[in-house]
């Protein structure tokens, strides 16, 4: 017990006397989010907007205000036509455009089934489903007035359509993916490099000439980056609800729960690493290109999973950080409690088991 | 009874190991049938330059490394089959040993003390010799200390679990004359504590401070002995000549007809000579017009020995 | 010819922080000599050197060296030295003919000389029929003996040799000498550091540096009479003895 303690002890030596690599890894979960956060809620004020409104009645007019009136929208009045306004879309000049349809004071007074189209351009999908959000608020908004006044139920549908990228990945996608891949490169990468650094150093030897147990040497390894992970989902977890404002819907046991077993899978990914590598710059490389890029290419943290070629999405099923995301989603934003995830945790805790058996059949006692 | 067959074991015992290293398109024999023994108590030295199989011997001896042919035996036990054995009771500083560069030197002695189970102050008297030299340093980081100090570091922390054999593989490469003769000092009193010592180098005047060596060249051992029975076994008159101008001396000893060999030493040219007869060295040395020169016959040493050896 | 000076240093230091690792060292080097520059690990020889090849500025004091000043001018100091260590000398995943390539071409060879030269270099060490192996498969000593070759090749003024012998077998550390006596034959001055001490036997003037300053500076010959000592490693032994920095 006392070995492990001293290793332990030695290994967060080595991390805490790196200055630079331990505030890159401290810092960069808060600077990575904090970027995504402020791309959030800067851009989205005056944006440009068009308006297509055929029909022209008191209705449309009073949307038309009301939108104007706030600070989210400018009206680009120049475009007239669905050929301009589908034009300004392609130069992006315009995110959001608004389409009454004919007769709409008449749908909205007799049929009782008003349409207003939205469309967005959602080559930037937070701030097209945000614009979208403030769109149809302010519709309802004036719907509900409309109400008010007449105590007769008018309803105003508002169907959306996103350019460009139907899934609509928002905001919310940005704080699982970053928690994704934050914990892989520090839980997957450094434990790699931290055990091949010992073999590049000599003193793997020293420590296989030892009564140490290999199982012992893994473990210390791999428990200070463990911490160094929860420190991590700490702050992230912070920021995402006290500066992003982004609220945890479900039991937070639960989310801290499943991030430990992911954790526990990229150390095992790390250690698998590490045996198959004996030197830091190799370990680096099969971290950096043959983790990272699947996390963020295939994980569906920036690129929808279903609109990929069948082939791709089959190969995504092998990657952790898909079903990590699909749980941090289901418990952090729709709120969902074990049952609806149990599917997703056998599979990470799955994974965790064959590469740490791997591991220990590849684990050499010897050079 | 058990006690006794201890006692008068051997410490080393290598029988035809043969190892090879298969690379790309050749296979590399680094170590070559080589069968030796070390006694209990001795310091046995492995004598030889870069790539003549040292290093896959100790690994061997450490069971980092599995044979191709052989056995071997570390007091007693099977390197193959008995490893955690002797992984437990030896002690062991490989050539390419570098320390926590960025552990102090009290936290690596710490350290290494902590994973063979024991502490600095129970092995204290074994390794108080050399730490006392680095006590003053001791909060310094082992990246920031000279090849020396670094060696004696790395040799206390083999130290420091008091293991019965040690495996010291080329412990003085690139260490200075005055930090390489106080690490032999420290061998020599570890001796006398009763602790087997195996130790590499490719510094052949190192070969006399051992109880006996191997010399060592591609992988196989020319010849096993006590050094100084290796130097009578030389067979042959050695002398050593000098003059005002060494270098067309040696082009000139080179050129007599009745050399054997002749090499550069310091400050002097060693020489044998096939019909033994330095007067007519001297004749020969006259004529060719070196005037200040100086013919004495030396014993000769180990590199004498080792370079004899290498043109067989 | 004689006596022409090629490294000329003046009270050159080196601090780093309140470490003064070089302090006011001051000697000079004749052209064709064989200069030893020994010293204890830790003594500042290579941080002297780095500063005679221009890789380090000075902290105070002036060198010249092929007659340039290694404030301003280190980029014709470089074009006119050789420089080889024990640990970087030759790229072991590049054959020998790729290397002498490789290194005659950024010392500025023409096409033609690096074919001339680099044959005559092969046929000289013997290694025509090793000459599209890559360099790591070659031996110690063979390896030193192509990385001086090379660093030669250019016919530098001044080679600098970094512990050029380590762990070499001691046929070949021999042959490695008779190299470097050919080349201060030919005028190539060389400046050498080794922890042998039978080699600095070999050098026309050696110089031994102890806690960052010179301590002796002189022929072998002179400094074994001076301390009245049967051979170099004891005139080391009693200077470096002294020495009060632990580093």
């Amino acid at each position: 017990m006392k070995q492990l303690f001293t290793f332990i002890r030695k290994e967060f030596h080595h991390i805490l006397r790196d200055y630079r690599t331990m505030m890159v890894l401290l810092g960069l979960p808060i600077v990575q989010l904090l970027i995504f956060g402020f791309a959030i809620t800067n851009e989205t004020r005056n944006s440009a907007i068009a308006v297509l409104d055929i029909s022209k009645d008191e209705a449309t007019q009073n949307v038309i205000t009301k939108l104007e009136s706030s600070r989210y929208f400018d009206i680009d009045r120049s475009l007239t036509s669905s050929q301009q306004i589908e034009q300004a879309f392609k130069n992006g000049r315009i995110k959001l455009a608004v389409i009454f349809q004919p007769n709409f004071q008449n749908e909205l007074m007799h049929s009782n089934n008003a349409q207003i189209q939205l469309i967005a351009d959602a080559t930037d999908p937070n701030q097209a489903s945000t614009l979208v959000n403030y769109a149809s608020s302010i519709i309802m908004e004036y719907q509900s007035e409309l109400n008010d006044q007449n105590k007769l139920p008018y309803t105003i549908n508002t169907e959306m359509r996103m350019l460009y990228n139907p899934e609509l990945k928002g905001a919310y996608t940005s704080v699982p993916g970053v928690m994704a891949m934050i914990l892989l490169l520090i839980s997957t990468m450094m434990t790699s490099i931290s055990i091949v650094k010992e073999k590049e150093l000599g003193t793997m030897e020293i420590l296989l000439v030892s009564p140490m147990k290999p199982a012992m040497v893994i473990l210390s390894k791999v428990i200070p980056y463990f911490i160094v992970s929860l420190v991590n989902i700490a702050s992230i977890l912070l920021l995402s609800v006290f500066v992003l404002g982004m609220p945890i819907q479900g039991s937070i046991f639960l989310l801290i729960a499943v991030t430990i077993l992911y954790i526990l899978c990229a150390l095992s990914l790390g250690i698998l690493i590490s045996t198959a590598t004996d030197s830091q710059l190799a370990a680096m490389l099969i971290s950096l290109l043959g983790l990272m890029l699947p996390v963020v290419m295939l994980s569906g943290y920036a690129f929808p999973i279903a609109n990929m070629p069948t082939i791709l999405q089959v190969i995504s099923n092998i990657v952790p950080a898909k079903w990590y995301i699909i749980m941090v989603k289901s418990v952090m934003i729709k709120g969902m409690g074990l049952a609806g995830i149990w599917k997703e945790s056998l599979i990470i805790g799955g994974m965790t088991a064959v590469f740490l058996l791997i591991s220990i059949k590849r684990f050499k006692i010897r050079l | 009874m058990q006690e006794k067959e201890v006692l008068y074991m051997k410490a080393v015992e290598l029988e035809n190991i043969v190892k090879t290293y298969s690379a790309k398109k050749s296979t590399v024999v680094a170590v070559n049938d080589v069968s030796f023994s070390v006694n209990e108590g001795e310091v046995f030295g492995l004598i030889g330059p870069d790539g003549a199989g040292k290093t896959s011997i100790f690994r061997i001896l450490t069971t980092l490394l599995l044979a191709d042919k052989g056995i071997a035996n570390v007091l007693g036990y099977d390197v193959v089959k008995e490893w955690k054995t002797i992984r437990s009771i030896v002690g062991y500083m490989p050539g390419k040993f570098s320390l926590y560069q960025d552990l102090t030197v009290e936290e690596n002695l710490e350290f290494f003390a902590t994973i063979f189970n024991t502490t600095i102050q129970e092995n204290y008297d074994l390794v108080a010799d050399i730490y006392k030299q680095l006590e003053p340093f001791k909060t310094r980081r082992a990246g920031k200390l000279s090849g020396g100090m670094k060696q004696k570091l790395a040799l206390s922390c083999a130290l420091i679990h008091k293991p019965k054999i040690l495996f010291l593989d080329e412990p003085t490469t690139g260490v200075d004359p005055v930090s390489r003769k106080e690490f032999w000092e420290m061998l020599k009193r570890l001796k006398t504590m009763g602790i087997s010592i195996v130790v590499s180098t490719s510094y052949m005047d190192e070969a006399k401070l051992c109880d006996r060596i191997a010399l060592m060249q591609n992988g196989q051992i020319m010849k096993i002995d006590r050094p100084q029975t290796i130097v009578d076994e030389f067979g042959k008159n050695l002398y050593a000549v000098n003059s005002a101008n060494m270098f067309r001396l040696l082009t000139d000893l080179r050129a007599y007809p009745q050399t054997e060999s002749c090499f550069a030493f310091g400050d002097k040219h060693h020489l044998t000579m096939k019909e033994d007869n330095p007067k007519m060295l001297n004749d020969y040395l006259t004529n060719a017009g070196h005037n200040d020169f100086n013919i004495s016959k030396i014993e000769p040493g180990i590199e004498d020995c080792f370079m004899q050896l290498m043109k067989i | 010819m004689t006596n022409e000076i090629v490294i000329k240093t003046d009270k050159l230091t080196k601090k780093f922080g309140d470490f003064t690792a070089v302090n006011e060292i001051s000697f000079e080097v004749n052209k064709g000599e064989i200069f030893g520059f020994l010293g204890a690990n830790g003594a500042g020889k290579t941080t002297a050197m780095k500063m005679l090849i221009g890789i380090s500025k000075p902290s105070s004091g002036s060198a010249e060296v092929a007659g340039f000043d290694v404030y301003k001018q280190t980029e014709q100091i470089k074009k006119n030295i050789g420089y080889m260590s024990q640990r970087f000398s030759l790229y072991e995943d590049l054959t020998i003919k790729e290397n002498i390539q490789l290194f005659a071409g950024i010392y500025g060879l023409t096409d033609k000389e690096i074919e001339s030269k680099g044959e005559a270099l092969i046929t000289k060490l013997n290694l025509q029929n090793e000459s599209n192996k890559v360099v790591g498969q070659l031996p110690l000593g063979w390896k030193q003996k192509l990385a001086f070759s090379i660093a030669i090749l250019h016919r530098p003024k001044i080679v600098f040799l970094d512990e050029p012998t380590g762990g070499v077998d001691p046929v070949t550390r021999r042959q490695f000498w008779d190299m470097i006596y050919e080349a201060a034959d030919g005028g190539i001055t060389v400046f050498v550091t080794t922890h042998y001490m039978d080699e600095a036997e070999y050098c026309s003037r050696v110089s031994i540096m102890v806690d960052g300053v010179i301590t002796a500076l002189d022929s072998p010959a002179n400094l074994k009479k001076q301390y009245v000592a049967g051979s170099m490693e004891e005139v080391f032994i009693m200077l470096a003895r002294k020495a009060k920095r632990g580093e």
